[in-house]
């Protein structure tokens, strides 16, 4: 499992890049990961985020859009415009969390 | 220069590909040619995965696949397991009445136990993703359909050759 170095501290990570350690995670952190795939965070980003870890402790996996969208009352069409091109990715990497598993 | 600060100039941060894709101007079409359950889910979850990944999404629409857009019976799709050696059942009992019915329950449960939607509610998740979504002229005319009889998210009832058109360059999906 390699490490990287992210805001000056060591962190575990997978070949990809996304975290690996639930409890390394903190908001200085997801805003340089944000920063890294140019994201820059707002509230909204914030809101999102949130969710995705409050929902990942409980449930043990990532949320896939859907579950975002039916549980944290996020609508779907915001996530593409916060998240471009592939929202349950960056958000997911931007939560420190892993890929989201399930096909929908 | 102490230990630690050339551990970290060593190290590269590594960033996930997310724009090798996005940059790349891919283009799926999907052609949805049947009316049954099964048959219905494997166009869904594509045009959504690849909406997930960025990729620009087009899906027609044609002949049994109208099934899928049509209001009042997108939402009551069938699975017919007459002919269907992969269900492992017996297939002399599979013509007898409510053997369709059965599969289609046990189907549609399979399918909600995996938290993945009717098709109505996926086709809410598609459209609200970007993807767009097309019916077929021909199939339109032959049972006498128009778009007020198809499901809101449909942007159009188009010709195979506007089609074909509009999908220049894209990678097809024919199911």
């Amino acid at each position: 499992m390699p490490t990287t170095t992210i805001s000056g501290r060591e962190v575990s990570v997978d070949d990809e890049g996304f975290m690996t350690e639930y409890d390394q995670w903190d908001e200085t952190l997801a805003a340089s990961l944000a920063a890294a795939i140019e994201i820059e965070m707002t509230d909204e980003h914030w809101r999102v985020i949130h969710f995705l870890r409050d929902d990942f402790k409980v449930q043990g996996e990532t949320p896939t859009i859907r579950r975002i969208t039916n549980t944290g009352g996020f609508d779907t069409k915001q996530m593409f415009v916060l998240f471009p091109k592939k929202p349950a990715k960056k958000m997911a990497y931007i939560a420190g969390l892993p890929k989201p598993h399930g096909c929908v | 220069m102490t230990m630690a600060s050339e551990v970290i100039e060593t190290q590269e941060m590594i960033i996930p590909a997310f724009e090798k894709h996005e940059e790349s101007g891919r283009k799926l079409a999907i052609i949805c040619s049947k009316g049954n359950l099964d048959m219905a889910y494997p166009g869904l979850i594509l045009g959504n995965a690849a909406l997930g990944e960025g990729v620009e999404v087009h899906m027609f629409f044609t002949f049994w696949g109208f099934e899928m857009i049509t209001k009042g019976r997108m939402e009551h799709l069938k699975f017919v397991p007459v002919g269907n050696p992969a269900t492992h059942m017996p297939q002399a009992l599979m013509p007898m009445p409510g053997m369709t019915a059965m599969a289609t329950k046990m189907m549609k449960k399979s399918i909600a136990d995996l938290d993945v939607p009717e098709v109505p509610e996926f086709l809410d998740l598609i459209t609200a993703s970007g993807g767009h979504l097309w019916a077929c002229q021909m199939s339109a005319d032959m049972n006498h359909v128009t778009i007020d009889d198809l499901y809101d998210g449909v942007e159009g009832i188009i010709n195979a050759g506007a089609f074909i058109e509009l999908t220049e360059g894209a990678q097809v999906i024919f199911i």
